[in-house]
Formats: structure tokens, sequence, C-alpha cells
């Protein structure tokens, strides 16, 4: 599947497991973008930007309880039952503040700034599997340009932080640039050694090979072929695990070491949406607030949206790399016999629980809507589970100094996911 | 025209728009990022070369990469000396000269160039073996610079090398000065 064509094709790919609605918008022709092509692309677009927005609007009233509740505090507690409704009230108050842009700000700058940083992030949810079907572009090249595509939400920081005109967000955001593109680095080796594990930078593809529906993905070129996993994906082995599925199946069970490679990506991610504790470009007792010290009102709303965006992003990255994607991790548990997918769609709910088939009760086949919404599921706990990690370390660890950030990053996190790239190289010659 | 031509005509013009204000405008900053539009509309460009790879390649070398340099650069630089710095222009004849004689060769070569005469698109698709919009262009790629391109690959990954080394000894600064600056 090349790149744009499919773009074409898959942006709707949203519709693609119901061809009812598909054949309603018309994709018989991939590059024939007709109106079908349009209606798919705002229907996706909106999908994306209302999940964001909900999801940013939930995160940050997340983030303040459970920093309220490591600190011994009530956190929001005024508006709403609990204060669940002060996020939507603060961000209703962001939206009537005065657009200001200083007087010696560049406005150029300064106004595109925000909207790059959201755009670059927002781009990257364009190729990131929800489900077998609920995908924006399944293209196969997914992994390599989300990696492209993220990265360049650093202009936008270094667009904002000189247009400001401000020496706080000038040097928040060289900081920020600087621990960026350096933590990309570790970051980028970490996912190399599992795409070396599943030789392909196809994100669909990636989600398949770690569980149960491993051979229901058909390849486009249509070559089939029966494919096995094994224990620690090692066929010398010679324990088949295809059928049981769940965390077994994951490419850090297949590849032990991508265990490493799953924290030094989840450090890494950590410096590259500018967390704590990496969280010196934005240092309040030093920089106020970093690059968007001078925005106010919507256009600090956009990068607060892009921020939090970046997390989930981050955290469905490393969800679909190491941990199975929308797989569930719950493994078939009967040894004694084996049973097929095919064989699984006959059983009952019941049936299935009394042979302690858990993979296949707790996610549906691919294509059917049981399946996506599982799916869905699945892969939505695994990315907040990380976010929730995120906030979980915000508040527990002090900011590193510039060159704890450093070494950290060059001498500790490069050399191990250098390791984890020989490792993998070593492990997939065993693997056939 | 469809969609698909209009889209490649914007991207066009945007290369080309944001190549011209690169040239001619005097805030350096502002050529620099409107380097980011020309690199950008590029890797568009590729996507329409089927070349899906290259053109994502395009992006984190050149955007990601080369461009924040150069940024960092200027931003680091700027008004070292109290003057803030711009660009002149210079050698404007010579360079009007040279520039309009590259265009013409680059246009009488298309406007000379046989394209459906050249033997190896005539063989491949003679063989039925154009590309796909669906074939994935990686595995081609890795074999290819891991057999025939090898020596260029360990040459580029050799020279990335020393000037990763380079940099690291420069930027490091000797025992000597270090105690008497603490």
């Amino acid at each position: 599947m090349s790149f744009f064509p499919n773009i074409l094709h898959q942006l709707s790919g949203i519709t693609g497991g119901y061809p009812g609605f598909h054949k309603f918008l018309e994709f018989d022709s991939p590059i024939g973008l007709g109106l079908g092509f349009i209606i798919a692309t705002v229907i996706a677009v909106v999908i994306f930007v209302g999940f964001t927005a909900v999801y940013a609007l939930t995160a940050v009233y997340v983030e303040r309880k459970v920093s309220a509740f490591m600190q011994d505090r009530l956190g929001p507690m005024e508006v709403g039952y609990k204060g669940t409704g002060q996020t939507a009230a603060d961000i209703l108050k962001l939206l009537q503040k005065e657009d200001i842009i200083p007087a010696a700000a560049d406005k150029w700058l300064f106004t595109l700034g925000p909207i790059i940083i959201f755009t670059a992030v927002f781009a990257g949810y364009a190729a990131l599997p929800f489900s077998t079907d609920f995908i924006g572009s399944s293209i196969n090249i997914g992994l390599f340009y989300i990696l492209g595509i993220v990265a360049i939400d650093v202009i936008g920081l270094l667009m904002a932080g000189w247009g400001s005109n401000n020496k706080y967000a000038l040097f928040g955001s060289i900081r920020s640039v600087a621990q960026i593109i350096s933590y990309e680095i570790p970051a980028s080796l970490a996912i190399l050694s599992a795409v070396m594990i599943c030789q392909t930078l196809d994100l669909q593809q990636i989600c398949y090979q770690q569980g149960i529906w491993y051979n229901e993905y058909w390849t486009s070129s249509g070559d089939y072929r029966e494919q096995s996993n094994y224990l620690f994906g090692l066929k010398g082995l010679g324990i088949n695990v295809t059928h049981i599925g769940g965390i077994i199946t994951w490419n850090i069970f297949r590849f032990p070491l991508l265990l490493l490679a799953y924290i030094i990506y989840f450090i890494a991610s950590l410096a590259e949406c500018n967390r704590a504790p990496f969280d010196i470009p934005e240092a309040e007792s030093e920089l106020v607030a970093g690059f968007h010290v001078e925005y106010t009102g919507f256009k600090f709303a956009v990068i607060f949206l892009a921020e939090y965006a970046m997390m989930f992003i981050v955290g469905l990255i490393a969800a679909i790399v190491f941990l199975g994607g929308w797989n569930t991790p719950l493994p078939n548990l009967s040894f004694s016999q084996v049973i097929t997918p095919e064989h699984a769609s006959q059983l009952s709910n019941w049936e299935l629980l009394k042979s302690f088939q858990f993979g296949y009760l707790t996610s549906g086949a691919p294509g059917t809507w049981a399946g996506n919404l599982w799916g869905c599921f699945w892969i939505l706990s695994k990315a907040v589970g990380a976010i929730f990690i995120h906030i979980w370390i915000r508040w527990t660890l002090p900011r590193l100094r510039v060159d704890q950030l450093m070494y950290l990053c060059w001498k500790v996190l490069v050399p191990a996911a250098f390791l984890c790239v020989l490792g993998a190289g070593i492990w997939r010659l065993w693997m056939v | 025209m469809n969609l698909t031509q209009l889209l490649f005509y914007c991207f066009a013009a945007v290369v080309i728009g944001s190549a011209i204000f690169v040239v001619t405008t005097k805030n350096i900053i502002y050529a620099a990022f409107a380097l980011f539009s020309t690199f950008f509309g590029v890797a568009a460009l590729y996507v329409y070369a089927r070349a899906d790879f290259i053109a994502v390649a395009q992006l984190i070398v050149y955007v990601g990469g080369i461009l924040v340099l150069l940024i960092f650069g200027v931003m680091l630089t700027n008004k070292v000396s109290g003057q803030k710095i711009q660009t002149q222009e210079r050698n404007k004849i010579a360079g009007f000269i040279i520039s309009l004689a590259i265009f013409l060769i680059l246009l009488v070569t298309i406007q000379k160039a046989n394209f459906s005469g050249i033997s190896w698109i005539n063989e491949i698709k003679l063989k039925g073996q154009e590309l796909d919009p669906s074939t994935s262009t990686i595995h081609a790629i890795g074999i290819k610079t891991m057999t025939d391109y090898i020596i260029p690959f360990e040459i580029t990954g050799v020279l990335l090398m020393m000037a990763l080394l380079g940099a690291a000894y420069m930027a490091r600064r000797d025992s000597g000065t270090e105690k008497k600056s603490d």
C-alpha cells in the first residue's frame, strides 16, 4: 500500500469494515477524489478533533485530581459534582479571553506557531489504528510517517519562541527543541528494535502480529501463508502460542529485551512531551512558562490541546509497538486443545468462558462491531494507562538539571537503545 | 482537472512560492521558516512520485534535522555584534546570468528528453513491473541498500560518525580551561 493513493482511499478508513457505509461513500476508485472522499475526510477530522478535545478536557481534570490525591488535597471541587465541570468552565473562560499579540512580537510567526504545533501533532492521528477497521490511513510506512510528522512540531515551537520576542519564551523554545531532538534518537532506536522484530512499518500489521488474529491479516498483494507466533518468538522452543495470544504474543514477550526498549521509549517520550521530570523548557521557577508565556486565549488553548494530544499519541505508539496494539492482554488458557478463530466464532460466550478462552472472550473477530469496540477499548486503556503514569511521574519526581538531562540521553538511553537494536538483530535470526 | 491534479498544483505552487520568498526576503529568520514550506511541499511531490519512504525521510532529515539546525544557528548568532543579520544583494548581474543559464539548460534538456525512449522504463513496462500504489517500497530499498549500494551506505555511515566524533571533540572543554572558568 503506497502512501498517497492509500490516504485517499483510507483516510476514510473508519468506514472500511462496513460495506454498506463504504458503498454509500463510493470509494471504488482509489485515486478518484470524489465527494465521498471529502465527506469521509470531514467525518474523520471531526471525530478525531472532537475526540482529542474531549480527551484533553478529561486529562486536565484527571491530572489535577491525581496531583491533589498525591499531595493529600481535594483538588477542584466547586464546579459540578466533585469538580467535574471545572475544566469545561476553564476552557469557556479561556476562549472568552482577549487574544493579545504583544506589540514587540512578530505577528506572523506568533500566530503561525500554535497552528503548526497543533497541525503536526494532529496529523499523527491520521495513521494510528484504533482497532481492526478504525484507522485513518493504513499506509505501509505508518510508523515512519508518524515519527516524521510529529517531529515537525519543533518548527512550531521555534516559531512561537522566536515570534514572542521574549527572552523567557526564546530560552524555553530553544531548551525544548534541543531536548526533543536529542531524545528522538533513543526513542527512534527503541522503536527500530521493535520494527526489526516485526519486519514492517505498517502499524496495522504490527498490531495483527501481536495477537490471536495474526492469520486474519491479508496483505494487499493477496499472498497468504499461515503465520505462527512462538513462545518468546523462538521457533526452536517449538511452543506455538498463536492461538493463545494475549500478553504472551505482545512484542515485549516475543523479544523480552523490548521491555527495556519500551522503558527507553517511555522515558524519551516523557522528554518529547516536555513532561516532568524533563520540564526544564517550562520550568516555572526560571522561565515563567517557557515558550508559551506570551500566549493568551484561543492560541494558548490550542497549544495546551497539542501538548495533551502529544501525550496521547506517544502513549498510543508505545501501546501499538510494544504492548500489542488493540489486542486483548488476556490469553486463551486451554492448553489441552487448540481452538482456532473459526472454531471460536461458533462458540457462545459461556462456552468460551468454560474453556478459559479469555482471549476470544475479550476481543471480537476483525471486521465485526464487537472486534472494533473491543479493539478501541483495549488500545485506549493502554494509552490511558501510560498517560496515568506520565501524570504520576510528574507529581513524584523532581526536575532534572540540563547536564543530567543530556547525561541520561547520551550516556544511558542511547547505548541501551543500541543494545536493544543489536539484540533484536540476533533474536530475529532465531525467530525464523 | 480532478482534485488530485489540483492538489498537485497546490503543492507545486507552495514549493515555488516559498522558494521565491526564501530568495527575496531580507529577514533571514523568515527565509528559514519559508524553507520549511519548501521542504514540506517537496515531500508532498515525492508522494506523487510514489516515493513514500523518501517523502517521510525528507521530512525527518530536512525539516526535523537540517532546518532546525539552521534556525538554531540563526537564533544563536542574531545580533551578535549589535547588528542585525540580514541578507544582502550582491553580484546581481552575475547571479542573474548564471541562474538564467541553468534554467535554460534544464528547460532545453527536459524539452528534448524522450522519456518513452528510456530503455529501463520500457523494460519495466514490458515486464509489467510498474510500481503499484499498494506495493511496499521499503523492502526493495532495504535489500538494495544492503547489497548493491552497500559501499556508499557504509561510507555515509563512517562520514556521519566522523562528524559526530568531531562535534563531540570540539564541544568538549579541555580540562585546563575548565578549572579556570570554575
